[in-house]
C-alpha cells in the first residue's frame, strides 16, 4: 500500500520534450514508473525514449487511459498546463516546475478544487506542487525527480516541503534500516495545491504506513496548522523537522514561500507548535531516523501488547508522545483500483472525533464518504 | 522584490491612485531643484526599506527650497536600521486630519488575496495586530474578483461620512488592480491619509513584488536600484544562485534551499555559526560553483567553507569539477570542506582525490569537520 501512486499509476509527462522533461522521463522509466504518454503541443505524433507525444492531454488521456500527469512545462506556461490536465480528466496533477507566479497558481488551485468539490478533498482531481520534487512509491513508481536509489519500501509515510532535504532525510531513514510507504514533497510556493494536512491524512487513511516523518520550513502557518491537525486526527506517530531556525527575518530562503514576515512564520513558532501538539521534533536532520524508531517500537509492541488482550501495563512512555494515542480504529478498505480514485475512495475515517475542530481543520475533516464513493463508481 | 515608497507610488499613479506630486533626489541639490518646482512646503522621505523611518529622524518637513537642501543633506547622511539612505522623496506636504491602514496581502491558507482595513493608521500594523486585532477589518476577496459594493461596504463603517468613504473604496479598488496586475504579494498604504479639507490620499507606497512574475512585467528590471546591492548579491542574482549574507564565519554552499537553510541549522547545531545561505540549484556547472566561492570569500569574512552537495539532479563530479576549476583560478585561504553523496559521487570522490581534496558523506560530520578546522584557523 501506499498514497497517491503505485505500480497501476499511468502517467503521462507535460513538456516531455523538453530537456529536464525528455531526462526524467528517462529515469521514471527506468525505476518502473508506467509512463504511457507525454504531451507537447506541436510534437504530436512522434517518440521519445519510445513513449509517445500528443498534441493535447485531452488526446493523451484518450490514447492511453492515463490518470496521473507531471508538469515539467517552464514556468508561464505551467499553470495552463495544470488547467489543462484537470479539464482533460486526469485524477492526480504533479507540477514540478519552479518560478510560477502566485497569482497563476491561485487561479490553477482554485480551478483544480472546483472540479473536486470543496467538500471532497481527498477526491479527485487533486494537484501537487508546483515547485515540488513529486513523489515516490518505492519500489512501484515515482513521479517527479526524486532519486529512486535512495528510496525502499518500508512503513514510513514522508512529506517535505523541500527537495534535497527529503532526500537527505529519506536516504538516512533508508541507511537506519526504516523504509517508505510513499515519500511525498509538497514543495516550497506560497500556494501548492497539496498541503501538510492532506498528506496526513492520506497517511493516517493508509493501513501499511505506520509512522510519518514530516519537513516544514519557516515561512506561512502550514506547519502549526498541521500540528493542531496531528493533535486531534493523527493517531500514528510523527516526527517533525523544521528547516530554517538560523534563518534571518525578511530574507526569502530560496523557496518563494520561505520567508519571515511581520515577525510569523519562525521556526521556533513552528517546532514549538508541534512540541505542544506532542509530536517529537527533531532539532537536526541526523535525529530523524532515531525519534522515527524509537516510536515505532513503541507502537508496534503496543499493538502487540493489544493483541495479547494484555493491559495495558505502563508503556515506556517517557514523554507524551502521539504514540499514546489511541491506534486508528479501521482504515478503509483498500481496494484494487487506479491510485488516485483509491483516494477519493479513502475518505480517512476519523479515529476520534474532534471535540471542538478549528475551521479549517472542521472542513479538512468532514469528508463526505457517500459523494466520494459515488464519484468513485464512475 | 521589495520596491522603494517612490516606486511603489510611481505603480500607484499609474493605477490612477491619488498620491501627491513629488520626485526622487539622490543629492540635496536635486532635493533643493524639485521643492522649488513644487513650490510651498515639502516632506522629504528617506528611501530606505525600513519602518520607522520617521522615528530615525529619516522624515523631515522643508519650508522653502533652501531648508529643502539642508533637510535633504541631513536625511542623506543617515543609516536607517543598517541601511545607507542614498535617496530621498520630495513630496509636496499636505495636513492630515486622520490616518488609516489599508493594504492587500496574500493569505496562503484561504488560497486568496485577503484586505486588511483599519481606522488606526499610520503606526506599526503588526503591533495593532497583537495588541488590539479588533481593530483590523479583514475581507477575503473572492475568486471572481473585488467588486465595488465590497469596496464601498468596507469602508463605509470606518469614515465618518460617506464622501470619504467613496474615496478610500476608489482608492481600494485601485489597490487591487495594482494588486492583481502589477503580480504583487503585498501592496499597503500606512497611512492613508484623510486632509481637512475631507479629501483622501495614499501618503505612503510599500509594495512587495512577486519575482516569479518577472518574466511578464519587463519593467522591474528598471526598479532594482543598483545601490541597493551588494556585488555579492548582484553575481547571485546573474548568475542564478539563491544567497542571503549572514553575520557567521562559516561559509556554506549547498543544492536545494531546504537543505541549505537546514545545513545552517546544523552548523548552529554543533557551535558555529552560518555565514550565509546559498543555494546553488539543480544544475550546477563550475561557473556557478566558482560564482559562490567568490561571493562566500569576497562578502563575509570566513574561517571556514563547508560544500554539502546531495546529488540527485545535480550531479556529483560537476561539482567537484566546478570546484577543481574555481581552484585552480584562485586558491583558497581558508579551510574548504566538501561533503558529497548521490549521483556520481565516485567518479566526483576520483576527481578531488586526484586534486589533492578529499570528500565526505555524512552531513553532520561535514559540519563539525568545518567548524573545527575553522577554530583552528583562529580568528
Amino acid at each position: 500500500m501506499s498514497i497517491l501512486i503505485d505500480r497501476n499509476t499511468r502517467l503521462i509527462v507535460q513538456g516531455i520534450t523538453g530537456r529536464d522533461g525528455a531526462f526524467h522521463t528517462q529515469q521514471m522509466i527506468a525505476y518502473g514508473t508506467k509512463v504511457v504518454g507525454g504531451v507537447t503541443p506541436g510534437k504530436g505524433g512522434t517518440e521519445i525514449h519510445g513513449v509517445p507525444v500528443f498534441d493535447s492531454v485531452a488526446e493523451a488521456v484518450e490514447a492511453t487511459k492515463a490518470n496521473a500527469s507531471v508538469i515539467y512545462v517552464p514556468a508561464p506556461f505551467a499553470a495552463d498546463a495544470i488547467h489543462e490536465a484537470a479539464d482533460a480528466g486526469i485524477a492526480l496533477i504533479v507540477c514540478i516546475t519552479e518560478g510560477v507566479p502566485v497569482r497563476d497558481t491561485l487561479a490553477a488551485w482554485h480551478k483544480v478544487n472546483n472540479l473536486r468539490g470543496p467538500n471532497n478533498t481527498l477526491g479527485r482531481p487533486r494537484l501537487i506542487g508546483p515547485n515540488c520534487p513529486g513523489l515516490i512509491t518505492p519500489g512501484q513508481s515515482k513521479v517527479g525527480i526524486l532519486p529512486g536509489h535512495i528510496c525502499t519500501p518500508g512503513p514510513i509515510g514522508v512529506v517535505s516541503k523541500s527537495g534535497t532535504l527529503t532526500y537527505e532525510v529519506v536516504k538516512q531513514l533508508t541507511d537506519a534500516g526504516l523504509g517508505q510507504t510513499t515519500c511525498l514533497g509538497i514543495g516550497g510556493d506560497p500556494v501548492i495545491g497539496t498541503d501538510f494536512i492532506d498528506a496526513l491524512t492520506l497517511f493516517e487513511a493508509d493501513p501499511k504506513t505506520e509512522a510519518i516523518v514530516l519537513m516544514g520550513e519557516i515561512g506561512g502557518n502550514a506547519e502549526e496548522q498541521a500540528a493542531q491537525f496531528i493533535k486531534r486526527h493523527v493517531s500514528k506517530p510523527v516526527v517533525a523537522f523544521v528547516a530554517g531556525q538560523t534563518a534571518p527575518p525578511g530574507k526569502r530562503m530560496g523557496h518563494a514561500g520561505a520567508i519571515i514576515s511581520g515577525g510569523t512564520g519562525t521556526a521556533a513558532e513552528k517546532m514549538a507548535a508541534f512540541e505542544a501538539a506532542g509530536v517529537p521534533v527533531a532539532r537536526i536532520p541526523s535525529e530523524i531516523p532515531g525519534l522515527v524508531a524509537e516510536l515505532l517500537q513503541r507502537r508496534r509492541a503496543r499493538a502487540k501488547g493489544a493483541a495479547k488482550k494484555a493491559p495495558a501495563k505502563a508503556a515506556p512512555a517517557k514523554k507524551a508522545a502521539p504514540a499514546k494515542k489511541a491506534a486508528p480504529k479501521k482504515a478503509a478498505p483498500a481496494k484494487k483500483a487506479a491510485p488516485a480514485k483509491k483516494a477519493a475512495a479513502k475518505p480517512a475515517k476519523k479515529s476520534k472525533p474532534a471535540p471542538k475542530p478549528a475551521k479549517k481543520v472542521a472542513k479538512k475533516a468532514s469528508k463526505q464518504p457517500a459523494k466520494a464513493a459515488a464519484r468513485n463508481k464512475k | 522584490m521589495n520596491l522603494h515608497e517612490y516606486q511603489g507610488k510611481e505603480l500607484f499613479a499609474r493605477f490612477g491612485m491619488p498620491v501627491l506630486p513629488g520626485q526622487v533626489a539622490g543629492t540635496p541639490e536635486e532635493a533643493r531643484d524639485i521643492a522649488a518646482s513644487l513650490g510651498g512646503t515639502v516632506v522629504i522621505k528617506a528611501q530606505v526599506q525600513a519602518g520607522g523611518r520617521g522615528k530615525a529622524g529619516g522624515v523631515k518637513l522643508a519650508h522653502n527650497p533652501d531648508e529643502a537642501y539642508d533637510k535633504a543633506r541631513d536625511i542623506l547622511a543617515l543609516t536607517i536600521k543598517g541601511l545607507p539612505v542614498h535617496k530621498v522623496l520630495v513630496a509636496q506636504a499636505a495636513d492630515i486630519a486622520k490616518e488609516y491602514y489599508c493594504a492587500i496581502v496574500m493569505d496562503r491558507e484561504k488560497k486568496a488575496p485577503l484586505v486588511m482595513l483599519s481606522a488606526e493608521g499610520g503606526v506599526d500594523i503588526e503591533e495593532v495586530a497583537k495588541t488590539a486585532p479588533e481593530k483590523i477589518v479583514k475581507f477575503h476577496i473572492p475568486l471572481e474578483g473585488l467588486r465595488s459594493y465590497h469596496a464601498r461596504n468596507l469602508m463605509t463603517p470606518l469614515f465618518p461620512d460617506f464622501k470619504q468613504a467613496s474615496q478610500a473604496a476608489d482608492i481600494l479598488m485601485r489597490l487591487y488592480r495594482v494588486y492583481m496586475e502589477g503580480d504583487c504579494s503585498l501592496a499597503e498604504i500606512n497611512p492613508l491619509a484623510v486632509t481637512p479639507e475631507g479629501k483622501v490620499i495614499a501618503l505612503d507606497a510599500k509594495v512587495v513584488l512577486d519575482d516569479n512574475a518577472e518574466f511578464r512585467h519587463k519593467d522591474w528590471d528598471n526598479w532594482r536600484d543598483p545601490a541597493e546591492e551588494t556585488p555579492g548579491a548582484r553575481l547571485a542574482r546573474e548568475k542564478g544562485l539563491s544567497y542571503v549574507k549572514l553575520d557567521g564565519d562559516i561559509g556554506c554552499v549547498v543544492n536545494g534551499a531546504g537543505l541549505a537553510m537546514a545545513t545552517m541549522d546544523v552548523i548552529k547545531h554543533y557551535g558555529g555559526e552560518p555565514a550565509n545561505f546559498l543555494d546553488i540549484g539543480g544544475s550546477s556547472n563550475p561557473e556557478k560553483v566558482t560564482a559562490a566561492l567568490k561571493i562566500i570569500t569576497t562578502e563575509s569574512h570566513v574561517r571556514g567553507i563547508l560544500f554539502n552537495i546531495f546529488g540527485g539532479i545535480t550531479r556529483c563530479d560537476d561539482v567537484a569539477n566546478g570546484i577543481v576549476a574555481s581552484l585552480t583560478a584562485s586558491p583558497l585561504s581558508v579551510p574548504l570542506v566538501i561533503r558529497l553523496t548521490g549521483t556520481n559521487e565516485e567518479k566526483a570522490r576520483q576527481i578531488l582525490n586526484d586534486f589533492g581534496l578529499s570528500a565526505t558523506t555524512s552531513m553532520d560530520e561535514a559540519v563539525r569537520m568545518v567548524i573545527e578546522k575553522a577554530q583552528e584557523v583562529g580568528a
